[in-house]
């Protein structure tokens, strides 16, 4: 089983919403769609469900083109980042209504509702309303709408933006092993890099109605491609800046920077990306290069401190585990691990990762 | 919660409460007083107790009155409910023709009563209106000033001209809230028209469709000016509503003591079935 876009391209008036598009989802996989508000996100998993038509390109499913096939004829089921459950129906009913149109018989229904219920934690409100549901029960109730009826296709657009953090984080944990042992591709889009990485799977990064990289989500964390992949996988957003590399040393361009690097790239100019985590307050790793940072702001977040600083022309992130406060203005010093600084050339394609 | 006690508070409400006292309570009141007592002018008054209330409850002409109205309500109900929402579900969604739509939607919203009266008076008289000439060329027996049938005819239409873009409005902005993924999610679930309307749409637009409905009733059931103008309660007491009617026994019999009752039990009709309704409706609903 699996689902190939080739060459999809939308486009509406004159404005390209997806350009020409290549992918190929496997079975069996979950596959996230990375990349900020107006990405394109949404519109493709539209043209994936079959709900909207590509303007150019085709859909192959199986090894059948389902270009243009009626979304009802395609067995595929889809959760949205509002919360949709049919508002007069019984939580039982709603989960049930895939189903009931399908013609399954009501003994099946009653088995796979219940099942699908108790594996969403769901059992003890299948007489209420969804409008006397919490919204986690709510997007619980969506949920096993999608899942009651063995889709090949789940889509899943920002299921969780609209919940609570609380409610966010345990639902975000089951959500793996929902889709565990299903014979169906899961399309997960998220604006959040941290989701993609906890989800795991595969991931297509998005820009502007570009699919920037697809690979497995780690492997696309590690090696971006470019650096327009590294920066929608980063958030914080990743700290760039350009350097020299002549022989064994490097140096920022405006030499405020220098350091010794064995680093095995032809001599010459390089942007580098650095993700936050890799500037601390601490020392990590064997190279560390010190930074002078005037603090722009400093924040909390959990157990770990976002620090926003200057350092000449530069405004960079950095993101240390613990915590620690500090005033704005003050003058500090920061830690950067050079052995995973991310090398880009001039066209912003991936040089080498560390 | 704990509440905070703060007498300042009162520094607030007693402003508000002195405005209402003098727009609503104190002109209340003096209906109240007619209506318990009899008087013959010169500020001299008699104690009559209930009996003025009796008498209304009792009177044939009352009894009339009061099912002309509820008959007149009910039709216009009927009408302009079920059109407004059609009108409104074929409305675009997007594009140049919602400004246009919705404009001309709320011209007839924004004519004065009376002259609504008076444009279909002429609009339908049958020699020289162009509805009452049309109907008459076209073979139809038609004169609103002297047949029942007609006179009713022509003041629903009238009614429904005049306030159906407010159900269409109303309607309007409440399909308009329902998110795309609604009908998309029903799209997948292979759902026909009908169903999307009975499932998604018309649950969706339940409190717009409450709010409609409750307007409606109370503007229709108070309904004075269009058809004092129009035909004037006639032919006969064919058309006297009412709102028609009170005025007739005040104004022109100067029944002050009935009238006075009348208008109370007339507002705790009014009272009663909106609050009858809007409980029914908004039972079951959580607070979504």
């Amino acid at each position: 089983m699996s689902l190939e876009l080739k060459n999809v391209e939308k486009k509406i008036g004159l404005d390209t919403h997806i350009y020409s598009t290549n992918l190929k989802l496997e079975k069996n996989t979950i596959n996230i769609l990375l990349g900020p508000t107006l990405s394109g996100k949404t519109t493709l998993m539209q043209i994936m469900a079959g709900l909207d038509k590509p303007t150019n390109g085709e859909i192959w499913f199986n090894d059948n083109n389902v270009t243009g096939m009626k979304v009802q004829k395609r067995n595929v089921s889809m959760v949205y980042q509002q919360f949709i459950n049919y508002p007069n129906f019984t939580v039982y009913d709603n989960i049930a209504s895939p189903l009931k149109i399908t013609g399954v018989s009501s003994d099946g229904i009653k088995k796979r509702v219940g099942k699908v219920a108790e594996l969403l934690k769901l059992s003890g409100m299948l007489n209420k309303k969804p409008n006397e549901l919490s919204g986690g029960q709510q997007q619980r109730t969506a949920l096993a709408r999608a899942l009651v009826k063995d889709s090949d296709l789940i889509l899943l657009d920002e299921p969780l933006a609209n919940l609570d953090f609380k409610l966010r984080e345990e639902l975000r944990e089951e959500l793996p092993k929902l889709f565990e042992d299903r014979d169906c591709i899961v399309v997960y889009a998220t604006t959040e890099p941290s989701e993609a990485l906890l989800l795991g799977g595969n991931t297509a990064t998005l820009l502007d109605g570009k699919l920037i990289q697809y690979g497995k989500t780690l492997d696309v964390y590690n090696k971006p491609n470019s650096l327009v992949s590294a920066q929608v996988f980063s958030d914080p957003p990743m700290n760039i800046t350009k350097i020299k590399k002549i022989g064994d040393s490097c140096s920022f361009l405006d030499n405020s920077l220098n350091w010794k690097s064995k680093i095995n790239i032809k001599d010459g100019e390089y942007k580098v990306g650095i993700r936050p985590h890799n500037i601390t307050t601490y020392k990590e790793g064997k190279n560390c290069l010190e930074i002078k940072a005037k603090v722009l702001i400093s924040e909390l977040s959990g157990s770990e401190s976002l620090i926003h600083f200057t350092n000449g022309e530069l405004s960079w992130v950095s993101l240390s585990n613990g915590v620690f406060q500090k005033n704005v203005g003050d003058e500090m010093n920061l830690y950067m691990n050079a052995d995973e600084f991310i090398y880009f050339d001039k066209n912003e394609r991936l040089v080498t990762s560390g | 919660m704990n509440k905070t006690i703060n007498q300042k508070a009162w520094f607030f409400v007693i402003p508000v409460f002195i405005l209402v006292a003098f727009n609503a309570i104190i002109p209340l009141m003096t209906v109240v007083n007619y209506a318990f007592q009899e008087t013959f002018g010169n500020n001299v008054f008699m104690w009559e107790g209930t009996r003025w209330f009796k008498q209304i409850m009792l009177s044939e002409r009352f009894h009339a009155s009061l099912g002309r109205q509820f008959l007149f309500t009910f039709i216009i109900l009927f009408i302009q409910i079920p059109l407004g929402i059609a009108i409104a579900l074929s409305m675009p969604k997007e594009g140049i023709g919602v400004p246009v739509c919705l404009v001309l939607m709320s011209m007839p919203l924004l004519i004065p009563w009376n002259v609504v009266g008076a444009m279909w008076n002429i609009f339908a008289l049958p020699d020289i209106g162009f509805l009452g000439h049309s109907l008459n060329a076209l073979g139809f027996d038609y004169n609103f000033t002297q047949q029942i049938g007609d006179a009713w005819f022509t003041t629903i239409l009238m009614d429904v001209w005049h306030w159906t873009s407010l159900v269409v409005l109303l309607s309007y902005a409440g399909l308009q809230s329902i998110q795309p993924a609604y009908y998309q999610a029903a799209e997948i679930d292979g759902a026909s028209r009908w169903a999307v309307f009975t499932k998604i749409e018309l649950p969706k637009m339940k409190k717009v469709l409450t709010i409609a409905i409750l307007l409606r009733f109370m503007d229709s059931f108070m309904i004075y000016t269009e058809p004092f103008v129009l035909t004037g309660g006639g032919p006969g007491n064919a058309t006297a509503f009412l709102s028609i009617d009170l005025v007739k026994m005040a104004l022109g019999q100067f029944d002050l003591g009935p009238a006075a009752a009348m208008s109370l039990i007339y507002f705790f009709i009014v009272l009663l079935v909106c609050w009858v309704f809007y409980t029914l409706m908004m039972r079951n609903e959580g607070n979504q």
